[in-house]
């Protein structure tokens, strides 16, 4: 029996790989990355769920048994970790696209320039 | 060439959803002896409400000191990029 | 190139102040309620991006500088408030259970929170919201200018 949390990150793990193997342009490239990093993302909290629990934040509580804290600490630092290698493919594909005049990877022709 | 693509996309799909079957059920952690102790003795141990502030700054604080320094120097990055723009390309 | 509207200018002014105080409650609150350094952070970030968004064309240079001294005093607050509990270990909370600032001791179970608790967390989340307030105000400026490179 195949739960329907796992599914949506196995398709979702498909979806950006697939995207980073057939498409030729940058920004499509981070798009792909951007959908792998959310997945993970959604596998660590489906991972620290515990059934009928509420957060782990004792002001007010309904009831004190919670969801495991250690896995939504370790999405914070993906989440923080995500947004900065997304700023700097952003700035280096700006930077592409200033040196080359397209984001497309077919037309660079690296070997013309580098000679 | 594609084709090859497509199969070696195909296997890793086929081999993802094996790894999804082979998962425990959702919803019930197998292992939660350190995540226990953390919700037992959090608020007595740091004094935080909050448990995942209390990871994230005091248990783990090495693994936040990592971070911060990976945004700053993602920062730092931006700014050595765009330096050039900033100052019009005549930088003493 | 100055085409942005009055309404846009007008609703920017408005929201100035309510984003910052939430920005600020949700980084002091970080130990009592969910969000911390980061999420405040982060909210305080989308204030300076408005307010490039809005006011670009009024800008006469580009003000990183002071975002990037922003981030440097964060930083080095951090990792000076984990050298202060060199005495027992790296990173030791040497403010919990005093008594003093932020130091009422705190038990196991369900209360309606108090700001004053956690030790040493509040001051480490107010380094990691300016760190991460800077750092994002900063990746907005720079991807957000004009690019007066030429393109070949």
């Amino acid at each position: 029996m195949i739960d329907i949390q796992f599914l949506t990150v196995v398709i979702l793990i498909s979806v950006g790989i697939s995207t980073l193997v057939f498409k030729k342009n940058i920004i499509k490239i981070v798009m792909g990355i951007e959908i792998i990093s959310s997945s993970i993302n959604l596998f660590l909290i489906s991972l620290g769920y515990r059934e009928g629990s509420v957060a782990p934040i004792f002001t007010n509580a309904p009831s004190v048994k919670m969801v495991l804290p250690t896995p939504q600490a370790l999405t914070l630092t993906n989440i923080v970790i995500d947004l900065a290698i997304t700023a700097l493919m952003l700035s280096l594909a700006v930077l592409i696209y200033n040196y080359y005049g397209t984001l497309s990877m077919k037309k660079w022709r690296l070997v013309e320039r580098c000679s | 060439m594609k084709m090859a693509r497509v199969v070696t996309l195909a296997l890793f799909f086929v081999f993802l959803l094996i790894t999804s079957l082979a998962m425990r059920p959702f919803g019930k952690p197998s292992n939660t002896g350190m995540d226990d102790y953390f919700i037992q003795n959090g608020q007595a141990q740091t004094g935080s409400n909050n448990i995942v502030t209390s990871v994230v700054f005091d248990y783990r604080g090495m693994d936040t000191l990592g971070e911060a320094t990976v945004l700053f120097a993602a920062a730092s990055g931006v700014l050595l990029i765009f330096q050039r723009a900033v100052t019009g390309g005549k930088h003493e | 190139m100055n085409d942005v509207s009055l309404i846009v200018k007008v609703v920017a002014y408005i929201l100035i102040v309510p984003v910052f105080i939430f920005g600020s409650y949700v980084i002091l609150h970080g130990h009592l309620s969910p969000g911390g350094g980061f999420a405040g952070g982060a909210i305080l970030a989308t204030l300076v991006a408005m307010l490039v968004i809005t006011f670009r064309d009024d800008f006469k240079e580009n003000p990183h500088e002071i975002f990037s001294i922003l981030e440097c005093i964060g930083m080095i607050f951090f990792i000076l408030l984990a050298f202060f509990g060199l005495s027992s270990s790296f990173f030791h909370n040497f403010l919990v259970n005093l008594n003093g600032l932020f130091g009422k001791p705190v038990h196991f179970g369900v209360n309606p929170g108090y700001l004053n608790t956690a030790g040493v967390i509040p001051l480490m989340n107010m380094a990691v919201g300016i760190e991460v307030f800077s750092a994002l105000s900063l990746i907005v400026l720079m991807l957000s200018m004009r690019y007066g490179g030429e393109r070949k």
